[in-house]
């Protein structure tokens, strides 16, 4: 049985209460960043870039046994991190489950200043992308 | 009403005092604040006009017989005249207060849609700020007019042949930013204006990076517009001018109706008002007019040449040590800039690098600097912004330095 999107969450929460302070937090996620798997160069391809972030954000979503497989790629390293840790939440889940799932372990891993709508990286752009991927495709399972 | 001109000894440590946000600390850093270019910290003396205005003479102006109405009125015609002598305008209606650069510029396209005539063209520099693109597109969109670009070198300068190659009897209108907010150049616009005026061409400069650094004659300069913003000159937000010699103002129609801009209505014939206030239309930005003119008052107290000493040495400090660093490119490397850099770390992403020096207490902007164009020149997304201002210091500049090294470090 795989995880939910809840338990992969209190997961990633519990991996950043390990750090003290936010050099720390962003040593991770900048390591997280590097590790993100390579999006396929084709779809790096302006309809697939998310519109608010100052850095540029790909995102590509593709069904694969009623669960919905996102994969990403930015050119900050910070925002790759980030983009990372969402799609470790939300790839692979169902589309009804990824409507549905709320986001609130952003704020419990310290990285609520990156959802004020005002920060360029654009956050809130991307979880908003990622779940009308998952409206989008949930009208086709149906 | 004069400008205060005696100049006060500098001493950054002095004047910090004046500026009470210098103090406050950010991610648990003291904050230094290198993002001047954006908007400029606000000293306790333009504070104290805003309270003062709020305390005790507010109401509207112009058309009350009360006193406080015309207390006011004073204050706000007050700080016209103020902004006229520091811009050296022939006469103060020539000063149009308007809601900042934007306004101004806009105020201009606009009026202009009813002179230019298709197959017209105007030209703009390719160093320009958003907005100084954007409502001349619009323009051209409405009248047929056509828009023309003034190309730059690698060091971020205008071709000046280019220029002259471009300018002919068709062009009605050059614009371009005296200072470029995203590298600083400082542009020769004197040879500019000249050149365009033996064409017959009007010029519009946008001043909102100059202003804070220097004190432009537009008599000297015999420029027809010049707009600039009170926010980047130690004043606040949403209020700025506009200079238009008389003659232009006079040509151009009124901007926007309402109370303020007319002399008589009827539901036959509406005759508009004299300037300044043709452009002045419904209830201004009383207090921010009257706090620009406390704004003007405290920089001539520490005086343009001191300021534009001080901020030299601190570009060049700066500079100095940014290129210890390896792997920096510096955008923007005309020997006529104010003080800011442009930057990028080889490898690396402007946003990530602010990221990380904001963390560590540091403002500095990233980003395209609402000048897309200067980006895709040099092909990249972006850079880092660090602007200095008077109030900087070489000890917050090594701070910055490190905090660089240190954002390098992390993500390489």
């Amino acid at each position: 049985m795989s995880k939910t999107i809840q338990e992969i969450q209190e997961e990633i929460v519990d991996e950043f209460a390990m750090f003290d302070d936010w050099m720390q937090r962003y040593e991770y996620m900048i390591e997280l960043g590097k590790a993100l798997p390579l999006i396929d160069e084709k779809y790096k391809i302006d309809e697939n870039l998310i519109k608010g972030c100052q850095s540029k954000v790909w995102v590509h979503a593709e069904l694969k046994d009623e669960k919905l497989v996102f994969t990403a790629d930015s050119d900050a390293i910070i925002t790759k991190g980030i983009v990372a840790i969402l799609i470790r939440a939300f790839s692979n889940h169902h589309p009804s489950a990824i409507i549905e799932a709320d986001t609130k372990f952003i704020d419990d891993i310290g990285l609520k200043e990156h959802l004020s709508p005002t920060r360029a990286n654009g956050l809130v752009s991307m979880i908003k992308q990622l779940k009308m991927y998952a409206v989008a495709y949930q009208t086709q399972l149906k | 009403m004069s400008i205060a001109t005696n100049n006060i000894a500098f001493n950054v440590d002095e004047i910090r005092k004046d500026f009470p946000i210098l103090n406050r600390e950010v991610n648990g850093y003291p904050l230094v604040y290198f993002d001047n270019a954006a908007t400029s910290q606000t000293p306790k003396q333009v504070m104290d006009a805003i309270v003062d205005y709020y305390s005790n003479y507010n109401a509207n102006i112009h058309r009350g017989v009360h006193s406080l109405s015309q207390e006011a009125t004073d204050k706000y015609e007050g700080a016209r005249r103020k902004i006229q002598q520091h811009f050296n305008a022939e006469k103060a209606h020539e000063i149009i207060f308007t809601s900042g650069t934007t306004h101004g510029i806009n105020l201009v396209a606009s009026g202009f849609a009813s002179i230019l005539k298709k197959g017209d063209e105007i030209l703009v520099s390719a160093l320009e700020h958003h907005s100084n693109i954007v409502p001349w597109q619009m323009l051209c969109e409405k009248t047929g007019a056509i828009l023309k670009v003034i190309p730059m070198n690698e060091q971020g300068e205008l071709i000046y042949e280019s220029f002259e190659e471009l300018l002919s009897e068709k062009t009605k209108m050059v614009f371009l930013n005296h200072v470029s907010n995203a590298l600083g150049t400082i542009n020769p616009i004197k040879k500019i204006i000249d050149k365009a005026h033996e064409k017959g061409a009007a010029v519009l400069i946008d001043g909102a990076q100059a202003a804070p650094h220097i004190k432009a004659d537009v008599q000297a300069l015999d420029v027809d517009f010049y707009v600039v913003s009170a926010h980047k000159m130690c004043g606040p937000t949403g209020v700025g001018i506009l200079y238009g010699k008389e003659e232009w103002l006079n040509k151009l129609p009124p901007y926007q109706g309402g109370g303020e801009m007319i002399a008589t209505v009827s539901f036959e014939k509406t005759s508009y008002a004299e300037l300044p206030h043709k452009f002045e239309a419904g209830t201004p930005n009383i207090c921010g007019g009257i706090a620009f003119g406390a704004a003007i008052d405290y920089m001539n107290r520490i005086g343009f040449e001191a300021i534009a000493r001080y901020e030299d040495e601190l570009l060049d400090y700066a500079t100095l040590k940014l290129q210890e660093i390896e792997g920096m490119k510096l955008y923007g490397t005309s020997r006529e800039k104010t003080a800011v850099i442009s930057f990028n770390i080889e490898g690396l992403h402007p946003y990530d690098i602010g990221t990380l020096v904001d963390k560590m207490g540091i403002a500095v902007r990233t980003g395209h600097h609402c000048a897309q164009p200067i980006m895709d020149f040099y092909k990249i997304p972006g850079t880092v912004r660090a602007s200095f201002s008077f109030y900087n210091t070489k000890e917050e500049i090594d701070r910055f330095i490190e905090a660089v090294k240190k954002a390098k470090s992390m993500l390489s």
